[in-house]
């Protein structure tokens, strides 16, 4: 168990020493030395072009994965309505079965959600587990984990998927924790390795600077939170069949610690960042919070949300809620509309996976550039007064 | 109120990324910080003293440096710190981690309440909280952006979710995760720092926990990272030329096409 340096092999290149995070490699006698400080994490055998490097790992193979199949997708709901989120993971999730050439299910749980599960299957799922009570009307951690940990006890899937929200993120990794299983958290990227017929999970670490491919060999069920708005949406075929399975759950296993006594609704934002097909953002070039109807104007002609970097959430000129980045939301939309926004690596973490991207601001070198569709090199305070005109004009408002 | 922050110690993120030519890592000079999200429950463990009295705690596993993130929290005010650190305990992702953590917070003994960040800089993953509480048993509530009273054995606090927020109540002892909105991280002050220096910090091993050593470190992790590459960035910039109003037409015909707007 642990960290080796094959000496034969090593050349003292270092390669490892500079790609190691956490400052833990250095050089002796041109041999790579692994200090204390080394986490196993993994960088430097990537880096390593001489293979000299290697983690040993005993491999605890499990004997009842065999037992295991099926991919199973957690269908969130508030309110009797389905997180869109389920969708894309319903989409994803029917490639994953398909690959594995298993069946796709959906886990339904709330009160009086029992409609919504043939809208399930219409998106592809060949089942739906259902559970209604009214002590699942809305979502707490005791009772869903409960609900599904039996589940999954019960029927065994091999991989589940939850979507990556303020639920699936609290729910996954309770149910990892009492399955004692591993879970892969925001997703951006599933795959069958069919040969050894493992969930290959890619997600973003480092504030998205690199991206990682893990799995889970040998616990199951492989979890997953999957980030909203990557993958692509499941379409609707009226003509698919499938089966709804009703299960009763004992009101004593419903129980719950937490209790919610209150929801406030942010009405601060008009448009949802997370899912919204436009958002327009502001950074410091703006100048100061006045400057922000700029924004909030070119957003109200093309009904978008209004986004900010950090650098202005923490000046004050905006709330928090609006905050794009590593530190703020992640967001996804068809377009992206950066004014005096600098583009750093923390920003882009945050929405650089959007369709297309339009970058506004007055200087060449700025970041934002390199990641942008469509750069304008030029003063926000000419171009985006001159886009909303341009967009109102058009839009006919 | 006794009080358990979890702190973990993060390389400065802002200097990590991958050379897309070689595929390797780059790291200039990294300089570890505390999670900044964690700084935000050191800060709450503090004010919940401040107003209701009691100890604050702090505890990180890591290696032997990670010692600096806890004599920076005895600075910011902290009580006492703990180091779980062990060859044994590298490697770990969230279950492992949570294991270990669960028993060095067993070790302790008794506490109210027990305070993580969101999440961390490097795993940025925010399941280490929840997995704790699970293998305490007690309950939690993750994004909490406000804590509003600690009343007869229940504290009642604002969870941030997507579209608003949820007042929630939980009885005590539990676990709390919080979001950046609680408050504004404090700085050391000067006596903090006087007494971060000489401070002693308690160091646990996984013989001093009495692990499994097959639930910790690597061995405990049912996860394991196969690949590591740099995000693709293959997309086509374009950029506009020409006075404003040219360069705002051609932008509004090119989203048109692509029927964007
Ligand atoms: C741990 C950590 C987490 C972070 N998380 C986040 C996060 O979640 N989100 C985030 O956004 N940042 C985050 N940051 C901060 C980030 O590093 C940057 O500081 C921040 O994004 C900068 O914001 P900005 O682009 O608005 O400001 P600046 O960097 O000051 O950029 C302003 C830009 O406006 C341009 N400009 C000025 N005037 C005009 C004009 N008249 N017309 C056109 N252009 C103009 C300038 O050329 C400049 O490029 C984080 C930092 C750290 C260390
Ligand atoms: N090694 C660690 N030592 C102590 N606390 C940790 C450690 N790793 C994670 N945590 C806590 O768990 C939270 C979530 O971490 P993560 O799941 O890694 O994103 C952090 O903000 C910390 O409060």
């Amino acid at each position: 168990m642990g960290i080796k340096v094959i000496l034969d092999k090593c050349t003292g290149c270092k390669l490892c020493l500079k790609s190691c995070p956490y400052n833990a490699i250095s050089i002796s006698e041109k041999k790579a030395v692994i200090g204390s400080s080394c986490t196993l994490c993994g960088f430097c055998v990537e880096a390593c072009k001489l293979e000299a490097i290697v983690i040993e790992k005993e491999e605890a193979k499990a004997a009842d994965i065999a037992d295991y199949s099926g991919v199973w997708v957690f269908a969130e709901q508030r309110w009797g309505r389905i997180a869109p989120v389920v969708y894309e993971l319903l989409g994803e999730g029917r490639k994953l079965a398909d690959a594995l050439e298993t069946r796709l299910s959906a886990a339904l749980l709330g009160e009086n959600v029992k409609e919504k599960a043939s809208d399930l299957i219409t998106h592809g799922a060949d089942e739906v587990y259902l559970v209604e009570s009214k002590f699942l009307e809305s979502y707490l951690d005791d009772a869903y984990s409960r609900v599904i940990v039996d589940m999954v006890r019960e029927h065994k899937p091999s991989i589940l998927l939850m979507g990556a929200t303020a639920i699936g993120r609290s729910l996954a990794p309770k149910v990892a924790a009492m399955l004692e299983t591993g879970l892969t958290a925001d997703c951006t990227a599933l795959e069958i390795d069919t040969e050894k017929k493992l969930l290959l999970q890619t997600r973003p670490a480092f504030g998205g600077n690199i991206m990682a491919t893990i799995i889970c060999p040998n616990r199951r069920p492989q979890i997953a939170t999957v980030r909203p708005r990557v993958m692509k949406r499941a379409s609707r075929n009226e003509k698919k069949r499938g089966e709804i399975i009703e299960k009763k759950m004992k009101p004593e296993d419903l129980s719950s610690r937490t209790r919610v006594l209150d929801f406030v609704e942010d009405l601060t934002e008009k448009v949802k960042l997370e899912e919204a097909d436009i958002i327009v953002s502001g950074g410091r070039g703006l100048g100061g919070p006045e400057n922000f109807k700029l924004v909030e104007e070119l957003a109200d002609v093309l009904e978008a949300a209004v986004g900010a970097s950090r650098a202005t959430v923490d000046a004050g000129w905006i709330p928090y809620s609006h905050q794009v980045g590593q530190t703020g939301k992640t967001v996804c939309p068809k377009l992206y509309i950066a004014c005096g926004i600098s583009g750093a690596i923390q920003h882009l973490a945050g929405m650089q996976t959007s369709d297309v991207i339009v970058a506004v601001n007055k200087d060449p070198e700025a970041p934002i550039f390199q990641v942008a569709t469509y750069g304008i090199v030029g003063d926000l305070f000419e171009v985006i007064p001159a886009l909303t005109a341009k967009f109102k004009e058009m839009l006919g408002g | 109120m006794e009080i358990i922050v979890c702190i973990k110690q993060v390389p400065g993120t802002t200097e990590v990324k991958i050379d897309p030519a070689t595929n390797t890592l780059i790291r200039e000079g990294v300089e570890s910080i505390i999670n900044p999200f964690d700084t935000y429950a050191l800060e709450e463990g503090l004010r919940m003293k401040e107003r209701w009295g009691g100890k604050v705690t702090t505890i990180t596993m890591g290696p032997p440096q990670a010692e600096k993130a806890l004599r920076e929290a005895i600075a910011m005010g902290i009580d006492e710190g703990v180091l779980l650190s062990d060859r044994a305990f590298a490697g770990a992702d969230t279950l492992a981690t949570s294991y270990a953590l669960f028993r060095a917070i067993e070790k302790i003994g008794s506490y109210d309440l027990i305070i993580c960040g969101k999440q961390t800089m490097d795993g940025d993953t925010g399941q280490v909280g929840p997995e704790l509480a699970e293998r305490l048993g007690t309950p939690f509530v993750t994004y909490v952006k406000k804590v509003e009273e600690v009343n007869d054995g229940h504290i009642k606090v604002e969870r941030m979710i997507e579209d608003g927020y949820e007042v929630v109540e939980m009885p005590l002892p539990g676990l709390i995760t919080v979001v950046k909105e609680i408050n504004e991280p404090r700085l050391p002050s000067l006596r903090g720092m006087m007494k971060a220096k000489s401070a002693e910090i308690t160091i646990w091993t996984a013989s001093d926990l009495g692990v499994d050593t097959s639930k910790v470190g690597l061995a405990g992790s049912p996860t394991q990272v196969v690949r590591i590459f740099a995000p693709e960035r293959s997309r086509k910039s374009e950029i506009l030329q020409g006075d404003v109003s040219s360069q705002v037409d051609q932008l509004v015909k090119k989203l048109r096409e692509a029927k964007i707007v």
